[in-house]
């Protein structure tokens, strides 16, 4: 309990945060027609992969010599980046269509 | 001023990916949406990139390397992927960002064991947390993909009381996250090791049994995954762009999920834990006796293009056969014949959130041709003919009439309320979802045996001969 109310007070802002953000997520997102849930679905996908910027994080602070975050860095920017990529790329594509037969 | 730029630039990052969000629930602003939220993306990995860190030795080259060889591999699988493949595609790039976050949670572990760093138990709680979400993620998409790559089939991989065998094995999982949790920094790496073991297994384990006409709840229930994830992972770098996106992504996700649960008429808990099939024993023997009415491909082209409106219904099967742009094709005679043509999108059409939309986009079909289950419902009893095409469980009466079955209570699109019926299907195998369908036994309905695009294909050159 003690542990919880620390954490709770070092990281007040970040629970601001957490909070508004998941409340205007959910107001930006609620109303989408049917046409687009795809495009929506992928390209949020595609920002789910921020997380790239942990991975970019983690191998600039990783010791030259150590091999296994290294490693497990190279990888999971590899991963971080086809999903940014490919995410945006793939939405993009699925965009172009729509937008093609509005004349 | 470095340190200023670079919070302006994640600030700009947080802004433009809820802008981007925004945009992408219209259709006119919706491309420039993504644009958007990409220029987000950029902004926030080169901040991260030129971040002021407290020992940095930067690996640039081993950024740039590994930057390159991802980004050349995600831009090339989107532009060559076929529309058709489109769910298995946005499957596997979300599992990755589930792995990404795995592999960050477990990273930032090691020299936590290795007493090198200091971990309170707030953080990690969340690297363990990370680790449960997104390796439930990662797997769970990975399973996803193969299911609709048809890579596997689900009695192939389901155990007997699966659903038990998946609480025991997240409770497993959970208790295991605790005891690692309690022992702290003088546990041992091992424990951790199994506990991200029991969450990649869990992952697997929990898409196995789900199937086919669920598959968008559970994609977007991943989806919505992954961004927790990273989210969680956002908290362990203490960035606030990881954790806006994050969580952005996971409101989309189950904002998604609760409307794919709700076009169905179901719980979460119930798509989860229930599956389609096995219990529909009581309204399966009825049919036995039914005899299905077949129509010749001449008679369709004649009733069709001498009718006032036709309503074409599209499900999976027309992304199997990829009949989309015959479709279409069927469409622009019929029309050029003055024929009002419209389709009817049921909201779990496909295997994700809105599959339908963008085959039929692929094709060229105009959106505002496009009707939701009500327009479309309320449409119905005006249209002369309804062609069906890889459609069943959303078409399917018994969803009204019978409380023995399974899908009794998901809305449906009525065909039946029409004045004709007619089903292009392979043969008279039950959908997916192992369901009979007493509309192939109504009596407005005519069944047209065959491949979807091959038979759309003989009634484009039909219509045009006669």
């Amino acid at each position: 309990m003690e542990n919880a109310i620390q954490f709770f007070s070092e990281n007040l802002y970040l629970i601001y945060l957490l909070i508004f953000t998941i409340i205007l997520g959910f107001e930006v997102i609620s109303k989408v027609p049917t046409v687009l849930h795809t495009p929506l679905m992928s390209g949020a996908n595609a920002i789910s992969g921020v997380v790239i910027i942990g991975a970019i994080l983690l191998m600039r602070q990783a010791d030259p010599d150590d091999y296994l975050t290294l490693s497990l860095g190279f990888v999971g920017i590899i991963l971080g980046m086809i999903n940014v990529v490919g995410g945006f790329a793939v939405t993009d594509r699925m965009l172009e269509m729509f937008k093609k037969k509005k004349k | 001023m470095l340190t200023f730029a670079i919070n302006l630039s994640y600030l700009s990052g947080a802004v433009l990916f809820v802008i981007g969000l925004r945009m992408l629930g219209s259709p006119d602003t919706a491309r420039r949406g993504n644009i958007l939220a990409g220029i987000g993306m950029l902004l926030a990995i080169v901040a991260s990139a030129v971040q002021p860190l407290e020992n940095p030795n930067n690996n640039y080259i081993w950024i740039l390397a590994s930057m390159g060889i991802g980004g050349t591999i995600g831009y090339v699988s989107a532009m060559k992927i076929k529309m058709t493949a489109m769910p298995q595609m946005v499957s596997i790039f979300n599992g990755l960002g589930g792995a990404c976050a795995v592999i960050l949670a477990f990273s930032e572990s090691l020299p936590y064991y290795d007493q090198a760093s200091l971990l309170n138990g707030g953080q990690l709680a969340i690297i363990l947390s990370t680790l449960l979400i997104g390796g439930v993620s990662f797997t769970g998409s990975l399973l996803a993909f193969a299911k609709l790559e048809d890579l596997v089939r689900d009695d192939k991989i389901t155990l007997p009381y699966h659903n038990i065998f998946n609480l025991v094995l997240l409770a497993a999982a959970v208790a295991l996250g605790v005891v690692v949790y309690l022992q702290g920094s003088s546990g041992s790496l091992l424990l951790l090791l199994l506990f991200t073991g029991l969450s990649l297994v869990y992952g697997f384990s929990f898409v196995a049994p789900i199937g086919g006409a669920d598959m968008p709840v559970v994609i977007s229930l991943l989806n919505s995954f992954t961004g927790l994830s990273a989210a969680a992972a956002g908290v362990i770098y203490n960035n606030q762009l990881m954790l806006v996106g994050g969580i952005l992504v996971g409101a989309s996700g189950t904002i998604l999920t609760v409307l794919m649960t709700k076009a169905m008429n179901r719980s979460l808990l119930n798509v989860l834990v229930g599956g389609f099939g096995g219990t529909s024993g009581g309204s399966k023997a009825a049919a036995g006796d039914l005899v299905a009415r077949e129509v010749s491909l001449n008679d369709a082209s004649i009733q069709l293009n001498y009718s006032q409106s036709v309503m074409f219904v599209p499900g999976y099967g027309l992304a199997v056969a990829q009949a989309q742009k015959v479709i279409k094709e069927v469409d622009d005679i019929l029309e050029a014949n003055g024929v009002e043509v419209k389709y009817a999108i049921h909201p779990v059409a496909g295997r994700m959130p809105g599959h339908m939309n963008v085959l039929l986009a692929e094709a060229d079909v105009p959106y505002p041709k496009l009707l939701d289950l009500e327009d479309a419902n309320a449409a119905l009893p005006n249209t002369d003919i309804v062609v069906i095409v890889g459609a069943n469980d959303v078409v399917n009466p018994a969803a009204e009439t019978d409380p023995g079955s399974p899908i009794y209570g998901m809305p449906v699109l009525k065909v039946w309320e029409a004045k004709h019926v007619i089903v292009l299907k392979r043969s008279m195998k039950p959908g997916y979802a192992g369901i009979e369908n007493p509309l192939f036994f109504h009596e407005k309905t005519r069944m047209l045996f065959g491949d979807a695009k091959d038979s759309l294909q003989k009634l484009v050159s039909e219509l045009k001969s006669l």
